[in-house]
């Protein structure tokens, strides 16, 4: 089993039990220069609990792809702070961050971004050999882990030959078999037809989320939103709104 | 994550093999060229491989084994005068006229050897019998290019201007540059076959004594004959080197390994590109799991030295073959694929690759992770 590890400070938040996964403190973020120049992120305030599925919504072009990107340590911010679990990741290197990424965050995508060459198994095995577990080793704990996602029996197909709510479940044993701290999520199911979204969102709940995992899932699609803790509405670059979800699916 | 950079490579079964066919293809290309030109060349120099002599003496001013540069009967005695030297005998190349039965006129490299020695007899007799080549109008025909002379068996005659000659053996001859066919005789016999000229001896073929080094006898006779003298090594190369300054088989064929390298280049590079580009989301998405640049740029150099390694594997075999069949029975396909042409083919194969995978790898290195959120 892969035990990440990557020293890096602790702040008092994320040494309590139950205390904040990500913490982000006046964030900004912008593209371009000149007449090119666009600010994307302007003075993101957010805090993500442990064991919390958050969900930030908003309409397209708001930035919460790119908040997502900036907890995810694989883009930078202009200024503000950036602190996973204790890691403040903006003062990183791209190197210690590339690390911290393959220890502690786990990436689901809006188009699985499965590798098509590689059976399921082997695709859920590329976070360990990422990590530099034997690849005998990775597989057998890919397989377990796809298992878990109800694809016992889908262990050697491509992901062509799978449908796309597999695919998806393929994606969250991938995303998960490293134990990350952190799931970040961006449209999951977007490309997925309503029966199969409500599934992938059961399974973010039931698989998923423990209670030193926070998950957060970026969405524009309200049929998923009662599956959230809380949800961070966005409008413009900036957080508008954050609230508790009453009527969260238990 | 070697495995996964082969995986993602040889499961794209229509790229793979575009890339493998591509890299044949050029190495194919690569072998076939280059062994013609060193085939091409190497037979400027089979008169010298033909006749076979530890030390050849020339004028000092011969360029090539096909020039009539005239030596004197004296400079004979001269190179067997100098120490160190354990016999020496004259040899008589000329280009001789044959009149076939037919009435059509054939060209031919005609070489009078020592007739009481046959230094400098046919490497290997395939009929007859050497010692045959003293009797009267005595000819052995070199198997190489002999269906020019009709095919002659033993005892057939024929002319050669206008003077009776009689076959007694066939040997086995490399054929040379010119294609013409061989005939060896009697050095007194030969100088019968052509026009009498002033000097007929154009070659002394010498050999060291014991105990004596053959550079160091080469050297003892130029110095007291004032003739140039080579080892068979040596003359080869004066052959060879005239041919490489003073025709276009080196430009032409040049060219054409330069345009291969630059079409292969072109392609592999291009397929390597698309490549890159189809698989830039899945190389984003390992760089957010957290591979590192490192890895990424290893995995693409890995995809590019297996498709090199592959593709020269085939395009040596195809080259072998083509140099196979060319050969083959009555085949005139020069061809000539030494070791070192493997060499410098296998490290211009490699270059290819590498240089052709840099465009994917600068890409994947500027690939920012966060590429994979965007749809």
């Amino acid at each position: 089993m892969v035990k990440p590890s990557l020293a890096v400070a602790t702040s008092p938040a994320a040494a309590a039990p139950g205390g904040l996964a990500v913490s982000l403190q006046g964030v900004n973020k912008s593209f371009g220069m000149g007449n090119t120049y666009l600010p994307v992120l302007k003075d993101i305030n957010l805090d993500v609990r442990r064991g919390e599925l958050m969900l930030l919504v908003g309409p397209s072009g708001c930035g919460k792809t790119t908040l997502l990107s900036v907890m995810a340590g694989i883009l930078d911010v202009d200024n503000g702070v950036v602190d996973v679990f204790g890691a403040r990741v903006d003062k990183l290197s791209q190197s210690k961050k590339t690390r911290f990424r393959q220890a502690n965050i786990g990436f689901i995508f809006q188009q699985f971004n499965l590798i098509p060459t590689l059976t399921a198994t082997e695709n859920v095995a590329v976070p360990l050999i990422i990590a530099g577990q034997p690849y005998r080793a990775a597989l057998e704990r890919a397989r377990h882990y796809l298992s878990l996602v109800g694809l016992g029996e889908r262990l050697e197909h491509f992901p062509p030959q799978l449908s796309g709510g597999q695919q998806q479940r393929v994606a969250i044993a991938r995303a998960l078999v490293a134990e990350p701290r952190l799931v970040v999520c961006d449209e999951p199911t977007a490309a997925l037809d309503s029966s199969t979204g409500q599934l992938v969102m059961e399974m973010f709940r039931n698989v998923a989320l423990s209670a030193e995992r926070a998950i957060v899932v970026v969405t524009h699609d309200n049929r998923i939103f009662s599956y959230g803790d809380r949800i961070a509405e966005m409008l413009d670059g900036r957080i508008v709104d954050i609230h508790d979800n009453p009527d969260r699916v238990k | 994550m070697w495995r996964i950079g082969l995986k993602m490579l040889m499961g794209d079964r229509a790229k793979y093999l575009t890339l493998v066919g591509g890299v044949s293809v050029v190495v194919f290309l690569f072998i076939q060229q280059g062994s013609v030109f060193c085939g091409l060349i190497g037979r400027t120099a089979k008169p010298v491989e033909a006749i076979g002599a530890p030390i050849w003496v020339v004028d000092r001013n011969l360029q090539v084994v096909d020039e009539f540069k005239g030596l004197l009967d004296t400079d004979l005695l001269r190179v067997r005068s100098v120490e160190g030297v354990k016999w020496a005998v004259p040899l008589f190349i000329r280009q001789a006229q044959v009149r076939l039965p037919s009435g059509k006129f054939q060209a031919v490299r005609l070489v009078g050897i020592d007739g009481a020695t046959l230094v400098g007899r046919p490497p290997r007799l395939l009929e007859g019998r050497i010692e045959d080549l003293n009797a009267p109008d005595a000819v052995i025909v070199g198997r190489a290019e002999m269906e020019r002379l009709g095919s002659p068996q033993i005892g057939d005659t024929f002319e050669i201007n206008d003077r009776r000659a009689r076959v007694v053996g066939i040997a086995d001859v490399p054929r040379d540059f010119l294609s013409n066919p061989y005939l060896y005789t009697t050095f007194e016999r030969a100088v019968q076959y052509v026009p009498r000229e002033r000097k007929l001896m154009n070659y002394i073929l010498a050999a060291p004594k014991e105990g004596y080094a053959a550079q160091q006898v080469i050297a003892d006779i130029e110095r007291v004959t004032g003739l140039a003298a080579y080892d068979e090594d040596g003359m080869r190369w004066l052959t060879m080197n005239y041919y490489l300054r003073n025709t276009g088989i080196p430009v032409n064929i040049g060219i054409s390994v330069a345009l291969v390298f630059l079409v292969g280049m072109a392609i592999i590079g291009q397929t390597f590109y698309a490549f890159a580009l189809q698989n830039e989301k899945y190389f984003g998405a390992l760089k957010a799991m957290g591979a590192g640049s490192l890895t990424l740029v290893g995995m693409i150099m890995l995809q590019s030295v297996i498709i090199g390694l592959i593709g020269y594997g085939i395009g040596v075999g195809g080259g072998a073959l083509i140099g196979y069949l060319g050969g083959q029975g009555k085949g005139k396909l020069a061809f000539y694929t030494p070791y070192q042409l493997l060499v410098i083919s296998f490290i211009a194969t490699m270059l290819i690759c590498v240089l052709s995978s840099l465009l994917s790898i600068q890409r994947v290195l500027r690939l920012e992770p966060a590429v994979v959120f965007r749809g």
